[in-house]
């Protein structure tokens, strides 16, 4: 910003910086104006009041001595925000700190002063700046905000469940990628060594599709439990699904694969050796054989 | 250069890694293992893991090796205990252990090789 300053501007510059300091009031009570005009501008009056007041107190203070921004910008950041949070759009934000130019234009028009208009299109382009730098918070804010949902939908959407003693299922809902793998993977093998279970069903009737890489992902987190001495089940794989794996040549080898957890978990019981039989009337018996 | 102890259980033999395994001991815990299977008539070798925290292609080739030399002494091998990590290190460097049993702990290990032993007894009677 210095850089661009010319010897000539610089008396419009202190010009600025006059005008600022003695209207304070009125350019303050002006800016406040403006600002509740800006669409969203006119919630929480109060609040909008106490920040702005800040905000021209540290636009003074940079103008002064070594022009340092950073307390400015943190304020400027503080506001995009909140106001982020509050669900304005970018602009509202920017309209709202732009508004300060038309309130020193007026005043400078209204005295016909020519320094103070020399002086204004080097202010114009310092606040044309902050505004931008709102903007920039602003996505920031936003990208924040998408990450730590990621993240959590990332927790959400991982549970490994107990079907039986020695049986556990993970339910994948939503597309596989390399990250969300990674996740299930080490859940479900975790949960493996926690509950001591030797067999996984792996139900993927909530996955809309499977590619070769989402594939490769299931045959490395089988293989994995494999390696642990566990046997896992893959399970709800749809008729098109099956059609899609076929045509892409995807080999899942000796991984026994179910077409529904129904399926997979009648399997599964008869693999740990647990007979399930109808009984009379609506009861079900359960009976475990000894040794296999 | 540490030795890893063999400790034997009936007629299973048990090798608890628990220390930071150097090529060196790998190489004589293979030579060692062997001579006990002979000595002992062993008919299963288990492997417990649960203290390896790092694995390299260099051990999880181990594992098959041993698994290779017990087969020839007519020995079956179980590898225990291993980690979610490291089943994910392992299977990232593409070593899926062909060949080699795996079970979640050492009671399940030994259950596992009681298990193949009755089924050998049985298909031979028939």
């Amino acid at each position: 910003m210095g850089a661009i300053l010319t010897v000539q501007s610089d008396a419009g510059r202190r010009r600025i910086e006059e005008l600022l300091q003695q209207h304070e009031e009125h350019v303050l009570k002006r800016w406040l104006e403006i600002a509740a005009t800006t669409p969203g501008g006119h919630t929480d009056r109060g609040d909008m009041t106490a920040r702005l007041t800040e905000i021209y107190q540290a636009l003074r203070q940079s103008f002064l001595g070594s022009g340092d921004t950073s307390d400015l910008r943190g304020l400027l950041a503080e506001l995009s925000r909140s106001r982020a949070r509050q669900g304005f759009a970018p602009t509202e934000t920017a309209n709202v700190v732009f508004g300060l130019k038309q309130a020193v234009f007026e005043l400078i028009e209204g005295d016909g002063d020519t320094e103070g208009l020399k002086g204004f299109i080097w202010f114009s382009r310092t606040i044309d700046d902050l505004g931008l730098f709102t903007f920039e918070s602003y996505a920031t804010a936003r990208e924040k905000i998408i990450l730590d949902q990621a993240e959590q939908l990332l927790e959400l959407s991982t549970p490994v469940v107990k079907l039986w003693e020695g049986i556990v299922a993970v339910p994948l809902i939503g597309t596989l990628d390399s990250a969300r793998t990674q996740v299930v993977m080490e859940k479900l093998l975790q949960t493996l060594v926690e509950t001591g279970s030797e067999h996984a069903v792996i139900d993927i009737t909530g996955v809309p599709a499977v590619d070769t890489q989402v594939a490769q992902h299931l045959l490395k987190t089988v293989v994995a439990a494999r390696l642990m001495g566990a046997e896992c089940v893959i399970s709800g794989i749809r008729p098109q699904i099956a059609h899609t794996i076929v045509t892409l040549g995807i080999e899942f080898g000796d991984i026994v694969t179910k077409a529904s957890l129904a399926d997979a978990l009648a399997y599964t019981l008869r693999q740990s050796g647990v007979q399930v039989t109808k009984g009379r009337g609506t009861r079900v018996t359960v009976r475990t054989e000894e040794g296999d | 250069m540490e030795r890893v102890p063999i400790l034997k259980l009936g007629d299973i033999l048990i090798v608890s890694i628990q220390i930071d395994l150097e090529d060196q001991s790998v190489l004589a815990l293979q030579e060692d293992l062997a001579d006990k299977i002979v000595a002992t008539g062993a008919r299963g070798v288990i492997i417990d893991i649960t203290a390896v925290e790092i694995v390299d292609s260099f051990i999880g080739r181990m594992f098959a090796t041993i698994a290779s030399i017990s087969r020839m002494l007519d020995a079956e091998t179980v590898v225990v205990g291993m980690r979610p990590a490291v089943a994910i290190t392992l299977v990232e460097l593409g070593l899926s252990l062909g060949g080699v049993r795996t079970a979640l702990n050492l009671e399940k290990g030994v259950a596992l090789l009681n298990h193949l032993d009755g089924a050998q007894i049985a298909a031979a009677r028939r």
